[in-house]
C-alpha cells in the first residue's frame, strides 16, 4: 500500500507530456548510444516476458480446464470412476474457516501488542520480530512435517481437519501479524490521542478508534492468508490427509481442493479433471487476489 | 475493575504476541528431537556426504539432493533473476501511469497462484515441450529451474522495485544533469545504490525456491542419485520428503525428518543473512 502511494508521488513528477517528438528524440539518442538502446530494449523484453507467462499460464490452465468443468464433476460423491471436487471443495472451506477463526484473532491481537502496547526495541520486541520472520521463511514441507510430529502424533489428533487448520495456523500467523501491524501503524497518532483526551481508556481507544480504521489493510491481510490456505498443498499432506470424503468431524480425514489436484494429477488416470480443478483454484485466486485489492484501496484512500 | 480489564487484555495480547516465538521454538524442538540423533545413528558425515541414498538396504546419503537442490535453485537464479531486475526497472521507471495499476497487480496475481498450478502448468506443458525439443524424459532439472524461476519472478520484483523507488531521485536527475542518458542514469547509478534491496530480494527468491516442493516434485524427476546433467531427474530435499514419507517407518523415517533438518538450517542461513541485508539497506537511507 506504501509502495502504489510512493509510486504514484514518482509519476507525478515523471514528465506530463509523453508525445511523438519526445519518443523521437529518444529513439534517435539511442542512435549515438546504443548501449542505452540495448538496455531500453531488455527492459522492455523482460517485462513483455514476465507478462507474458502469467497470461500464457492462466489461459493454458484455463484452455486445458473449462472444457472439463462438466456436472459429475460437482456432484456430492466422490467415486474412483467419477472424481468429484466438492467433498474436498467443503474440506477447504472447513479448514480455511477453522484457520482463520483462530489465526486472524491471534494476529491481530499480536499486532495489537507489538504497535500500542510494546516498548520499541525491548528484548521481546525484538524476539518476536525475529521469530515471525523466520517463520515467513520456512518452506511449507517443513510446517508439514511438524504438524505431523505434532498435531498428528505428540497431541495424538490423528490425519484430521484440525492438525491441517493448527498447521495452516502458524504458517499463515507471521502473514496477519505483518499486514495488521502495518494497518494498525497506518491510523494516526491524532486519533488515539483525542480518544484518551475524551477520557476513553486504552482498551476502548483501541478497540473502537483504532481497530475501525485498522479494518480495510487488516481485511486485506486476512484475505490474503486465506488464498495461502486454499493454495497450499506440502503442508497438507501429511497432516489432513488424503481421504477423498468430507469427514463427519474435525478430527476426521479429509483433502483440500489443492491436494485433490495434486492426488490426481500424480496418479495420472484423471489429468482432464485435475485441469478442471486447477481452474477451480485459479478462480479462488483471482477472486481472492481483487478482494484483497480492493480492500487495499480503501485504505489508500483512507 | 475497568483496571482489572486493561491489565487482562494486555496480557492476552502479549501472550497472543509470544505465539510465534513459542511456534518457532516447539518446531525447532520436534525437528531436531527427531532428526539429529537419527543423523547419529547413521553417521554425520556418511549422512550429509554419503552418495547414495537407498533406504531398503540402509543407506542414508543425502548428498545427491543437496547437490540437486543447490542446482536447481541456482538455475531457478540463472534464469529468473536477469528478467525480474529488467521487470522491475521497468516498474519503477518506465511503465506508463495507465497500465501500472493493472500490471502491478498481475505480479501481485503471479505471486498468488499456489504453487500446485504451477506444477501442473510445468508438468502438462513444460516437461513435454522439454522431451519433444532437447529428447530425454522431461521430467529434469532443465524443467525445475525454468518453473521455479519463473515462481521466484513476482518475488523479486516486488522487493527490488521497492528498493529501486527508496534510491533518492536526486541521484537519477543528479546523472542526467551530467549528460548521462536515461539508462545509463538507471543502471549505473541508481541500481547500484539499491544494491543491498536488490541483493535482498534476491536472496528471498533464493529461500523460496529451495523450500519450493510441490512445483518441484511434479516436473523433476525424482531420482535420488547425483545430477548426470540439466536433462536428467534430480530430487530435491523437499522433493525426497514429500515423496518418501507417505510409507517411510523406523530409521528411514528419522532420516527424512533429518532431511528436513538440514533444509531448515538452509533456511535459517538465508533468513539471517537477509535480516543482514535489510538492515544494511536500512542503513543506506
Amino acid at each position: 500500500m506504501q509502495i502504489d502511494t510512493t509510486a504514484e508521488a514518482d509519476m507525478m513528477t515523471e514528465p506530463k507530456k509523453r508525445n511523438a517528438s519526445s519518443v523521437l528524440t529518444r529513439l534517435k539518442s539511442y542512435v549515438n548510444h546504443p548501449g542505452s538502446g540495448i538496455l531500453a530494449l531488455l527492459t522492455g523484453l523482460a517485462a513483455l516476458a514476465t507478462f507474458a507467462l502469467l497470461f500464457f499460464l492462466i489461459g493454458y490452465i484455463l484452455v486445458k480446464g473449462v472444457p472439463y468443468l462438466t456436472a459429475d464433476l460437482f456432484s456430492l460423491e466422490y467415486t474412483s470412476e467419477n472424481v468429484s471436487l466438492v467433498p474436498s471443495l467443503i474440506n477447504t472451506l472447513t479448514m480455511t474457516v477453522v484457520s482463520l477463526l483462530i489465526a486472524a484473532p491471534l494476529g491481530i491481537f499480536a499486532a495489537i501488542y507489538l504497535v500500542e502496547y510494546a516498548k520499541k526495541g525491548s528484548r521481546l520486541v525484538n524476539m518476536i520480530r525475529i521469530t515471525a520472520e523466520t517463520l515467513s521463511g520456512i518452506p511449507s514441507i517443513v510446517y508439514g512435517l511438524f504438524g505431523m510430529l505434532f498435531f498428528v502424533t505428540t497431541l495424538k489428533w490423528g490425519m484430521s481437519l484440525l492438525s491441517g487448520a493448527f498447521t495452516m495456523v502458524i504458517m499463515v500467523l507471521p502473514l496477519i501479524m505483518r499486514t495488521s501491524e502495518e494497518a494498525l501503524k497506518s491510523v494516526p497518532d491524532s486519533y488515539r490521542e483525542a480518544s484518551f483526551g475524551l477520557g476513553a481508556g486504552k482498551l476502548r481507544t483501541i478497540f473502537s478508534i483504532v481497530l475501525p480504521s485498522a479494518v480495510p489493510g487488516i481485511l486485506a491481510g486476512v484475505i490474503l492468508a486465506i488464498g495461502r490456505v486454499i493454495g497450499e498443498t506440502a503442508a497438507l499432506i501429511y497432516t489432513a490427509g488424503t481421504v477423498a470424503a468430507v469427514p463427519d468431524s474435525l478430527m476426521g480425514s479429509g483433502r483440500t481442493l489443492a491436494l485433490h489436484m495434486y492426488v490426481l494429477s500424480s496418479e495420472g488416470l484423471h489429468m482432464n479433471q485435475a485441469s478442471a480443478t486447477a481452474v477451480v483454484i485459479l478462480a479462488f485466486v483471482l477472486v481472492i487476489n481483487a478482494l484483497s485489492g480492493m480492500a487495499a484501496k480503501r485504505i489508500a484512500k483512507g | 475493575m475497568n483496571h482489572i480489564k486493561e491489565k487482562g487484555m494486555k496480557c492476552i495480547f502479549m501472550i497472543a504476541a509470544c505465539t510465534s516465538v513459542l511456534a518457532v521454538f516447539l518446531i525447532c524442538v520436534f525437528l531436531f528431537a527427531s532428526g539429529v540423533p537419527a543423523m547419529g545413528k547413521i553417521g554425520p558425515i556418511e549422512f550429509l556426504f554419503g552418495e547414495v541414498w537407498r533406504p531398503s538396504n540402509d543407506k542414508f546419503g543425502i548428498l545427491p539432493m543437496i547437490v540437486a537442490s543447490i542446482y536447481v535453485t541456482g538455475g531457478a537464479i540463472l534464469f529468473g533473476v536477469p528478467i525480474a531486475l529488467f521487470t522491475s526497472v521497468f516498474m519503477a521507471r518506465y511503465c506508463p501511469k495507465k497500465i501500472y495499476k493493472p500490471l502491478k497487480a498481475g505480479i501481485e496475481l503471479m505471486a498468488g497462484v499456489p504453487s500446485i498450478v504451477y506444477g501442473f502448468f510445468g508438468l502438462i506443458l513444460l516437461v513435454p515441450l522439454i522431451r519433444d525439443t532437447f529428447g530425454g524424459r522431461g521430467s529434469s532439472m532443465l524443467a525445475a529451474s525454468l518453473l521455479l524461476g519463473m515462481m521466484i519472478l513476482p518475488t523479486i520484483i516486488g522487493v527490488t522495485e521497492s528498493a529501486i523507488r527508496s534510491v533518492p531521485e536526486s541521484y537519477y536527475e543528479g546523472s542526467l544533469a551530467l549528460g548521462a542518458t536515461k539508462e545509463r542514469s538507471i543502471f549505473f547509478v541508481v541500481l547500484p545504490a539499491a544494491k543491498s534491496g536488490i541483493l535482498a530480494g534476491v536472496v528471498l527468491g533464493i529461500g523460496r525456491a529451495i523450500g519450493e516442493t510441490m512445483a518441484v516434485v511434479m516436473v523433476a524427476g525424482n531420482q535420488p542419485r547425483m545430477p548426470v546433467g540439466i536433462l536428467e531427474g534430480v530430487r530435491t530435499m523437499t522433493a525426497n520428503i514429500v515423496t518418501e514419507m507417505g510409507y517411510a517407518s523406523g530409521l528411514h523415517r528419522e532420516a527424512l525428518i533429518a532431511t528436513a533438518v538440514v533444509l531448515f538450517v538452509f533456511i535459517l542461513i538465508i533468513n539471517l543473512s537477509l535480516s543482514l541485508l535489510n538492515r544494511r539497506a536500512e542503513n543506506a537511507n
